[in-house]
């Protein structure tokens, strides 16, 4: 609850608020007009603001030249695979810690932590040599198991919170109703934790959408996601201002919509429960 | 049908004993409340019998038939929780209907169980809503309609009201004594609320520590304690105890008088007091009085007595209703 | 508080997990400190490769550009964290007010994070820190000043100014929802005790977030440690070794220059400096299991 505040008070802060969050939105903005300019337009000095012929040709030209829908497909199938993954391991586990926690389930809960925190750069080159040797380099199931693997401890984490805070009670009543171990998750808990769930595939798909070491170093060209899409217009390519910009946007467009909804289960997942 | 029998059944966790060892036998159709102060064991027992919980060592019995091992669906038992555990997504009728479903009963006969339990509790009016549009007490009927439809051989009530207000408190508990003459099925019921236990128990069991202080009717254990303990637990306000001289003078360690088992007078008594303070509540005024050599000493007078705090007033035990306790606080027969 | 049947469950179902989340802490890193004591070149192969001790450690610490990368680490980590957490606070603060259209201005605020970090890098780079057509170039130049070649003459500020415009919304999402929480009771007896806001801020609103900012400073420090794709995709690391922070060194030794144990031996060096702020975010968070 904020202060009660008077008429004028409130006038500024709100004048002040929605400049530095317009300053702090501009270059996404900035990135999405400019996607719908000529190059032309997009180089031109000084700047045009709106007052530009606006053309989708940009996303057309994306689409012939780099095969947008072959990256963003394997941005969906990495983010998705890795997440179903992570629900299968990530539910009975977050149920174990939740409602049958044992007096060594903070340890294992923080050991989790702890892995999440092993920088990738220590583990690079075992993973690239594994994967060379494995022949999972620049593969789907390769990607997927590193970001499943990266992501389950935050996964479990969340699943954990939002399962502690359903009552115990309600499971034993579904073991006193004759509901199974398995029926008891499926009917009650699963039901009853949607919209923690929900959140905590959100996230994932988040994290994993935007994951720019692995993708960056594992992949080459048949499993590369947008990350490495985008990486590729590091090169002379990124000279064409209104075709990097369009190429973005739409690398950005679905997880920004994901991330509007999920903003505030966010906080919890980021920070493991630590701020509510 | 539902005999329950316990046999030393024993709860740890850990170091920590909760049970020693209790033996207990309930009569099929019996309304058993356990009481006890808050950790006394009383919920652990009733989640023992419910199967909740592992026993540590010991027996349960259910119609003479062991079920020491079996998992709490096996029982056929029914449990009323504290907090109701109704599932928040399913509506009135789902939750009454999930433990059938879970036994794979017939559609047309579930509806016919559930609606056959909405008449008899009144839930007719939201029978499609969802628990979280329910008043407590509407939760609380909804609750007791999912442990009735399975027809247990036993009811398991663990603080059911606690969450209720008074007025609601005192309606619900008529309800489901009520409920119990109707059925005429064993109940089992857990309160730390004496008033509970006195107005709605056949048998009340008294807990302390684990340990079953007495069983028996709640007119027994009013009249005849059998140790301080229950003494003390049971009546309201609190049984009045001295040691000492006056305990010695009568050939006990500790002698027990009941508030409204003295006679008050403002000439002369047995013993000489101040009013502290004095409570009028209608019908009963409480005298919480100061008696030099004595003690503290809580007295009911009557309504209309008139004492105000600063009085003094004499008191005198009805000695036919006086309890002795020896060293070890064990009642004297 | 269970049966033993229950207990069973919960141990067989939270096998796997600890299962494959040991599986991927010990074996990447086991193989870690053994390819660190090998001579190991990616074109040679293998085969060709022979133990040499420390002396993957001796030469990459012995390197200069072992120095200058951890600075421009610490460089890069510190500035970020200093530039969020005070932003962060401003923000959230800000956010938190009593104002019109809150919930659009916060969906503004929190964006940059949701973008992913390539597309952020190159569309900084060009769209506004590009010398001749940026948008920055046209700012400097219509107030009559020379525009600054960001990525050849600071490139560092350039880097951090794209990090920090990523993690600010992070930051001042997570103070935001900390001083949502802040009891409504404890404001309004600070107004009725006449407390001005500075001290309302300085007694009530800074010890309530002591919290998150570790929290935020602890989190940030470990995804800041290993920043990559930022540096990859704009300077490489240049000009010289301007930008090359450690991670991007562990990855030019390995990738570019195929020294299998030296980058080995800078990733466990890493690995040692990220534990140092892991064990403390362990504790805080554990901390927290407790209440």
């Amino acid at each position: 609850m904020a202060r009660r505040a008077t008429f004028s008070r409130r006038v500024t802060m709100t004048a002040i608020t929605w400049v530095l969050a317009f300053a702090i939105f501009f270059p996404i903005l900035w990135m999405i007009q400019t996607s719908f300019k000529s190059e032309l337009d997009a180089f031109a000095l000084p700047p045009k603001f709106f007052n530009f012929h606006w053309t989708t040709e940009n996303y057309s030209v994306v689409q012939d030249r780099s095969d947008y829908f072959r990256f963003a497909l394997n941005s969906i199938i990495l983010s998705g695979g890795a997440t179903l993954l992570g629900l299968l391991v990530g539910i009975p586990a977050a149920w174990s810690m939740a409602f049958a926690p044992t007096k060594n389930t903070k340890q294992v809960l923080l050991w989790m932590l702890s892995t999440k925190m092993m920088p990738a750069t220590g583990v690079l080159i075992p993973i690239y040599v594994l994967y060379q040797w494995l022949g999972w380099f620049d593969t789907h199931i390769g990607l997927i198991i590193i970001l499943f693997l990266g992501n389950l401890p935050i996964m479990i984490w969340m699943l954990y919170t939002y399962f502690k805070e359903i009552p115990g009670e309600i499971l034993e009543a579904a073991r006193m109703d004759g509901a199974t171990r398995w029926k008891e998750i499926v009917y009650v808990l699963a039901p009853m934790a949607v919209p923690g769930i929900a959140s905590t595939v959100l996230l994932n798909v988040i994290l994993s959408w935007n994951e720019a070491f692995w993708t960056l170093n594992l992949t080459t060209t048949t499993a590369a996601p947008l990350t490495a899409f985008i990486a590729s217009y590091s090169s002379p390519e990124g000279l064409f201002w209104a075709k990097l910009s369009a190429a973005s946007t739409l690398a950005v467009a679905p997880i920004l919509i994901l991330g509007w909804f999920s903003q505030k289960q966010l906080v919890r997942g980021l920070t493991f429960g630590a701020v509510k | 049908m539902g005999k329950i029998v316990l046999k030393d059944i024993r709860k740890t966790f850990g170091d920590v004993v909760v049970i020693p060892g209790v033996n207990l036998t309930i009569e099929d159709g019996q309304f058993v409340v356990f009481v006890g102060p808050s950790g006394c064991g009383k919920s652990t027992l009733l989640r023992l019998i419910a199967g909740l919980e592992d026993q540590t060592g010991g027996h349960i019995a259910i119609d003479d038939i062991d079920v020491t091992d079996a998992p709490p669906a096996k029982r056929g038992l029914s449990m009323v929780f504290q907090s109701y555990a109704l599932y928040p997504h399913m509506s009135v009728r789902s939750n009454i209907a999930f433990g059938l479903k879970m036994a794979g009963m017939p559609k047309d006969e579930i509806a016919k169980k559930v609606d056959h339990a909405a008449k008899m509790l009144n839930l007719g009016d939201y029978i499609d809503r969802r628990p979280g549009q329910l008043s407590g007490g509407q939760r609380q009927r909804v609750a007791i309609g999912r442990a009735i439809v399975r027809e247990p051989k036993a009811f398991l009530f663990d603080e059911p009201l606690s969450n209720l207000d008074a007025a609601l408190r005192v309606q619900m508990r008529q309800e489901i004594t009520k409920l119990h003459q109707d059925l005429k099925t064993t109940m089992i019921y857990v309160t730390h609320d004496q008033v509970e236990a006195l107005t709605m128990a056949d048998k009340i069991v008294v807990l302390n520590r684990g340990n079953i202080e007495q069983v028996g009717s709640p007119l027994e254990l009013y009249e005849s304690p059998r140790n301080l303990f229950v003494a003390k637990f049971i009546g309201s306000p609190t049984m009045n105890t001295f040691s000492g001289p006056e305990a010695q003078r009568r050939g006990a360690a500790t002698i027990g008088i009941r508030p409204e088992h003295m006679i008050v007078s403002r000439t002369d008594g047995d013993w000489k007091g101040t009013v502290s303070i004095a409570e009028h509540l209608g019908s009963d005024t409480f005298l919480y009085l100061d008696v030099p050599g004595v003690g503290p000493i809580t007295v009911r007078a009557d309504g209309e007595a008139g004492f105000h705090a600063g009085d003094t007033v004499y008191v005198s035990p009805v000695s036919a209703r006086m309890h002795r306790f020896d060293e070890s606080g064990m009642a004297f027969k | 508080m269970a049966t033993s049947e229950t207990r069973l469950a919960g141990r067989i179902l939270a096998a796997p997990s600890i299962l494959l989340l040991l599986i991927w802490m010990i074996v990447p890193l086991a193989l870690t400190v053994y390819f660190s004591l090998l001579h190991y070149n990616l074109l040679d192969g293998y085969a060709q490769s022979s133990f040499t001790g420390v002396n993957n450690f001796y030469y990459f610490i012995k390197d200069p550009a072992f120095l200058t990368s951890i600075w421009n680490t610490f460089v890069l980590v510190g500035s970020v964290l200093v530039i969020t957490v005070l932003g962060g606070i401003g923000m959230g603060l800000l956010l938190d007010q009593d104002i019109w259209g809150q919930g659009p201005a916060r969906i503004m605020v929190i964006a940059p994070f949701f973008v992913m970090a390539t597309v952020s890098a190159l569309i900084w780079k060009n769209l506004f820190m590009n010398p001749i057509s940026g948008l920055f170039a046209w700012v400097s130049t219509s107030f009559g000043f020379t525009p600054i070649d960001w990525f050849t003459d600071y490139p560092m500020v350039a880097i951090i100014i794209i990090v920090a415009w990523q993690w600010l919304p992070f930051a001042a999402l997570i103070f935001m929802t900390a001083l949502q929480s802040l009891d409504g009771e404890q404001k309004d007896a600070a107004q009725m005790d006449g407390a001005p806001p500075i001290s309302y801020f300085a007694y009530i609103v800074l010890p309530h977030l002591a919290r998150p900012i570790t929290v935020v400073i602890l989190i940030e420090s470990i995804f800041l440690l290993g920043i990559f794709a930022e540096i990859f995709v704009t300077t490489g690391g240049g000009p010289g070794l301007a930008t090359t922070n450690l991670p991007f060194l562990v990855y030019r030794e390995a990738l570019l220059k195929y020294d299998v144990g030296g980058a080995a031996a800078g990733g466990l060096i890493a690995v040692v400096i990220a534990n140092i702020v892991s064990i403390f975010l362990t504790r805080l968070v554990g901390k927290n299991l407790e209440s």
